[in-house]
C-alpha cells in the first residue's frame, strides 16, 4: 500500500549552516540532505554558502568543492564527470538529474540537493541501489540465441536493425527516471521500472536476439509492467534525454500484436 | 561497526517538482473518484424524479441553490477533463504523440479543449 508521508525515521530536520568564506561577493547557497547512519539522528538539510568566483560551473563542481574545502564528511558518489557513468545521480531542485552535467546557472537562487526520491539512504546522497540491480538483472540484460554461431562471423545486423537500439542504448542505468516514478515508489516491490523496462524493450528490439517470446512472457505481468500509467515523470526527467514511456508503450504493443496474432 | 539497517526513506512527494504532465495524469484519478461519487448524486436526482411531485420539487429547489450549481458546474467540467485526458491514453496507447517536446504542449492543449467544452456545454444549455 502507498505510504504518502515519510515514516518518524526519515523526517528531514534543520542542520548546520557554513557561512562564505570572508570577502566573497559571489555566493550562491546549496542546501543538502544529509544523514549519518552512526549518529541515530533523523536526516537534516545543511547549508553551505560557496565563492562561485572559486567554484567550477557544474553542480558536481560545487559538491567537490564542499568535500575539499569546507565539509568532507559530505558523502556521494561520483565517477567520470561527464554523465557516462550514472553515479551522481540525485535530486536537485525537485527534479531528477546528473550532478555532472547540470550547469549551476540554469538555476536561480539556492540549489537544493536530495538523494534520489523513496529509496533506502546508506549515506547523506548514497541511495541503496540493490534492489534496482536486482530487478534489472532479472531481465536477463544480455543476447540469448537458440541458433549456432555464424562459423567465420559475428552476429551481423543491418543497419536499419542496429538503428532500432537508437535512444536505447544510451541509457547509463542511473535510475532517475524510476525514481521519478510515482508508480515505482508506490509499488517498487513488483513494478519493475521505467529504466529496467527501457532496457528490456532495448533486447526485445535486438535482431540479434532470439529470445522475444520468452522475455514477452516475462514482462506479461499486471504489475512488473502494467503499473506503468504513462505519468510521464520519466521521459521529462531522464538526463541522457530518452525516452523509457515510450520503450514501456511499444513492449505493450508488441504484447498486443501478439496476441491478435 | 554493524551496519545501521534503520535507513531513512528519501523524501519523494514532499520535495519532487511533479511536470505538468504529471499533474495532470494525477488529476486524472482525482476527477475519475469526483465522477463516480457523482453518480451517487445523479441516482438521487432520478429518484427524487420518481418519487413525485414533492421530492423533486425539493430536490429542484436544492439543485437551484448556487452552491449546487458550481458543484454541477465542475462536475461537467471534471467530465470533460477526464474525457480529454482519456484521449490522450487512446492515442499513447497506440504509440503516439511522445516526443518529449510535444508533452507538455499536448496537456496545455487538453486543459484548453476540457474549458472549452465546458464553455461549448454552458452557451448551448
Amino acid at each position: 500500500m502507498a505510504e504518502f508521508t515519510l515514516p518518524k525515521n526519515s523526517v528531514v530536520t534543520e542542520g548546520k549552516t557554513f557561512p562564505a568564506p570572508q570577502g566573497a561577493s559571489n555566493t550562491r547557497r546549496f542546501e543538502i540532505y544529509r544523514w549519518n547512519p552512526d549518529s541515530g539522528e533523523n536526516p537534516r538539510i545543511d547549508s553551505y554558502l560557496l565563492d562561485m568566483d572559486e567554484c567550477g560551473p557544474m553542480v558536481l563542481d560545487a559538491m567537490l568543492k564542499i568535500k575539499n574545502d569546507i565539509d568532507s564528511t559530505l558523502t556521494f558518489r561520483r565517477s567520470c564527470r561527464e554523465g557516462v557513468c550514472g553515479s551522481c545521480a540525485m535530486n536537485i531542485n525537485g527534479k531528477n538529474t546528473l550532478a555532472c552535467t547540470k550547469a549551476i546557472d540554469s538555476y536561480p537562487g539556492t540549489i537544493k540537493i536530495f538523494p534520489l526520491p523513496h529509496m533506502q539512504v546508506v549515506k547523506d546522497l548514497v541511495p541503496d541501489m540493490t534492489h534496482f540491480y536486482a530487478q534489472y538483472a532479472s531481465i536477463k540484460p544480455w543476447i540469448a540465441t537458440q541458433t549456432p554461431a555464424p562459423a567465420d562471423s559475428e552476429r551481423l545486423q543491418s543497419h536499419e536493425d542496429r538503428a532500432k537500439l537508437d535512444g536505447l542504448y544510451e541509457c547509463v542505468l542511473c535510475a532517475c527516471c524510476s525514481t521519478s516514478c510515482p508508480s515505482y515508489w508506490w509499488n517498487s516491490e513488483r513494478y519493475l521500472g521505467p529504466a529496467v523496462l527501457l532496457q528490456a524493450y532495448r533486447w526485445l528490439v535486438d535482431s540479434r536476439d532470439e529470445n522475444t517470446g520468452a522475455r514477452l512472457d516475462e514482462l506479461e505481468d499486471p504489475f512488473k509492467l502494467y503499473r506503468c500509467h504513462t505519468i510521464m515523470n520519466c521521459t521529462d526527467t531522464c538526463p541522457k534525454g530518452l525516452n523509457p514511456a515510450k520503450a514501456i508503450a511499444e513492449t505493450k504493443q508488441m504484447l498486443v500484436k501478439r496476441q491478435l496474432g | 561497526m554493524a551496519t545501521n539497517t534503520n535507513r531513512p526513506t528519501s523524501p519523494h512527494l514532499q520535495i519532487y517538482k511533479l511536470p505538468l504532465t504529471g499533474i495532470i495524469s494525477i488529476s486524472h484519478r482525482m476527477t475519475g473518484v469526483l465522477l463516480t461519487l457523482g453518480l451517487v448524486l445523479f441516482v438521487l436526482m432520478i429518484s427524487a424524479v420518481a418519487g413525485g411531485s414533492e421530492s423533486y420539487s425539493a430536490m429542484q429547489a436544492m439543485m437551484n441553490t448556487w452552491l449546487a450549481k458550481l458543484v454541477l458546474w465542475g462536475f461537467i467540467y471534471a467530465l470533460f477533463f477526464h474525457l480529454c485526458h482519456g484521449v490522450r491514453h487512446l492515442l499513447w496507447d497506440a504509440g503516439q504523440s511522445f516526443d518529449k517536446e510535444t508533452l507538455n504542449r499536448y496537456a496545455v492543449v487538453e486543459l484548453a479543449s476540457s474549458l472549452l467544452l465546458t464553455l461549448l456545454t454552458w452557451l448551448i444549455f
